[in-house]
């Protein structure tokens, strides 16, 4: 028989398993076959990086305004710099950049401010963001009001195109999506199909395929006279696309939630949209964080398709300005700059969907 | 009929069920369910799984629909309107087996959300009252928590000030504390006894007999979708009438 008549008090672990040492040795050297592993793969890291590193900064020519600049053997960063403004603006006209750089510098603020936590009135700067900020960058982009000169969108491009399309395809699929997703689970089944067929359809054609037909087919069809923009066309065609990706995404984060969550909301009084709005959709969101951004990711990739209807993105514009006879044999720059451009974007959106899982984490795993 | 009805003297019954019958598919579940509920009464109703208690309670607001007879409650037919049946479900509270506590808000907002978007109370008026209720069920402390922080008694306690914020005139427990650790059903049944003697009207679906004894004035046996046997809780429990009901008693009390 045990009496304990004292507890225990808590006491530190071992030094020997803590500390940079142990980790060491815990991770990376805890036996032969380990040591193996992380010598070889040191090894191989030396072998890959060294040249890129000695091709891309200790090789490379920085400064300078033509090819004659690049003497050495590294890269030959003075061609990305002397098009830069090509490929950040497109061909919009020199001396309006000012407006296209008003508007990238208020997106960035509204977008700042809603990311930052400690900062005040989230919700009212959200509509802003929603419902104003869309008609000030129209109206600073396309001009026609106050003045401004109108510049007609064949001659937006590069940096500029690729956010407008991402921008908006993620602005506008997402409520879309929330409300096909929504549909598809009603009771009502004119609204269910509705929901089924749309979904199936546009999650079933290649994004090409639709962009071709929103540029080829679709004039057919208009009443002459009538011109749809192509660029609005483009977004019309990538925002379908991606709500019915959306949707899909947010369907398997509503069937989640479990049924006793929407059923407790009832018991409250509460009506349809409440039930969805307050209780539902905020957890299911939340939950369906990852998959979102996945989508979000993949969509700003595949605006880069836009380049086979005529419309020059960023990739588009860098692959144009290879063609230049001035600056032929610089293809490698160019695709790493590019490649570059789209991963720093897609890299911040990752790092800010995991810092709003965390934040976002209440502590429930039901 | 308890005492305090009468002298309430409420002339529309809270709760009125005539040959109610429900289907799952095929499967008959409710069979002619007849059952009033006067205003201030407390029923405890009990039988085996399965037997339908729990859908005969969720049938009251309409969480599950039944497909042929009449529910009234206080006054109001429950019919397929959706309108009608929110209003009925703003008089009637619920607390559910697994508390279904709202994960993503704080204990005060689970109490207030409801307040302040379906009777459009102001935000400090609907946290004020929360607060007195969440003191009420002795849990003020932890307002700001979420309910993943708290224990499962803490929760289901939460639970029921929930309910309360809405004023309910009548209350239903569907098992309430089955999902929880013996030591903390006496918290969460203390409230319920408290709940009783303030004179809510109760049904509660539970297999607390002890329960039962303390507060009920009538306990309903139920078995296989149909009522066996309602009787005050002494006969009930000295005296069961029916076979199943001796069975059914023997079983969960004999041990």
């Amino acid at each position: 028989m045990t009496i304990r008549h004292e507890m225990i008090p808590e006491r530190p672990a071992p030094i020997r398993t803590v500390g940079p040492i142990a980790w060491l040795r815990a991770n990376l050297f805890s036996g032969p076959v380990n040591t193996l592993f992380t010598l070889v793969g040191l090894y191989l890291l030396y072998v890959l990086l060294a040249p890129t590193i000695q091709w891309a900064f200790i090789n490379a020519d920085w400064v300078g305004t033509s090819r004659d600049d690049c003497s050495r053997e590294g890269a030959c960063w003075v061609f990305v710099n002397a098009r830069l403004g090509q490929f950040i603006y497109g061909l919009y006209p020199g001396s309006e950049i000012w407006r296209v750089n008003t508007v990238f510098a208020s997106f960035a603020a509204l977008i700042a401010w809603l990311a930052i936590p400690r900062l005040p009135a989230k919700r009212w700067v959200a509509i802003a963001t929603l419902l104003a900020f869309p008609v000030f960058a129209y109206v600073m982009l396309y001009g026609g009001y106050f003045g401004l000169r109108v510049v007609e969108t064949h001659r937006w491009g590069g940096l500029m195109l690729t956010l407008i399309l991402a921008v908006v395809g993620m602005v506008a699929a997402l409520p879309i999506g929330i409300l096909l997703a929504l549909g598809r689970r009603s009771q009502m089944p004119i609204v269910k199909s509705f929901c089924v067929v749309f979904i199936e359809f546009w999650r079933g054609v290649p994004l090409i395929t639709i962009l071709f037909m929103a540029s080829v087919m679709l004039p057919l069809f208009m009443p002459t006279g009538v011109s749809v923009d192509r660029l609005l066309r483009a977004l019309i065609g990538i925002t379908l696309f991606q709500s019915a990706y959306m949707a899909e995404v947010i369907r398997g984060g509503l069937q989640a939630i479990p049924r006793g969550q929407e059923e407790a909301a009832a018991a409250l009084g509460m009506n349809y949209w409440m039930r969805m709005g307050l209780i539902v959709l905020p957890q299911a969101l939340k939950m369906m964080i990852p998959g979102i951004v996945n989508t979000f990711i993949s969509l700003f990739k595949d605006t880069t398709l836009v380049m086979i209807i005529g419309l020059f993105d960023l990739l588009g514009i860098v692959q144009a300005a290879l063609s230049d006879s001035r600056w032929l044999g610089f293809a490698l720059e160019g695709y790493v700059f590019a490649a570059f451009m789209f991963w720093v974007f897609c890299f911040s959106m990752s790092r800010y969907s995991q810092y709003l899982e965390r934040k976002l984490h209440t502590g429930h795993k039901r | 009929m308890s005492e305090q009805a009468t002298q309430t003297g409420a002339a529309t019954p809270m709760v009125e069920m005539r040959g109610v019958n429900k289907w799952y598919g095929d499967f008959h579940v409710l069979r002619d369910i007849d059952l009033t509920v006067s205003r201030g009464e407390r029923i405890v109703i009990c039988g085996p799984s399965g037997s339908g208690k729990s859908t005969l309670i969720r049938c009251i607001n309409h969480l599950e629909e039944h497909q042929q007879g009449e529910i009234v409650v206080g006054g109001v037919p429950l019919t397929q309107d959706v309108k009608r049946i929110e209003q009925i479900r703003r008089s009637v509270g619920m607390v559910f087996q697994h508390f279904n506590l709202f994960p993503h808000l704080t204990v005060l907002e689970n109490c207030c959300l409801s307040p302040m978007w379906v009777q459009k109370k102001p935000r400090r008026e609907a946290e004020a009252q929360a607060m007195q209720y969440l003191e009420r069920v002795q849990i003020a402390e932890q307002a700001r928590k979420y309910p993943g922080q708290l224990s499962g008694g803490q929760q289901q306690r939460v639970a029921i000030a929930r309910s309360l914020c809405m004023h309910p005139e009548v209350m239903l427990f569907d098992e309430p504390t089955s999902a929880l650790d013996p030591e903390m059903i006496k918290e969460v049944l203390d409230v319920m006894v408290e709940l009783a003697r303030e004179g809510m009207t109760m049904l509660c679906v539970t297999h607390e007999m002890g329960f039962a004894k303390t507060v009920a004035d009538r306990v309903i046996f139920m078995d296989q979708g149909q009522i066996i046997e309602e009787n005050a809780p002494e006969p009930f429990f000295n005296d069961p009438q029916s076979e199943r009901t001796r069975l059914f008693l023997s079983q969960i009390l004999g041990h």
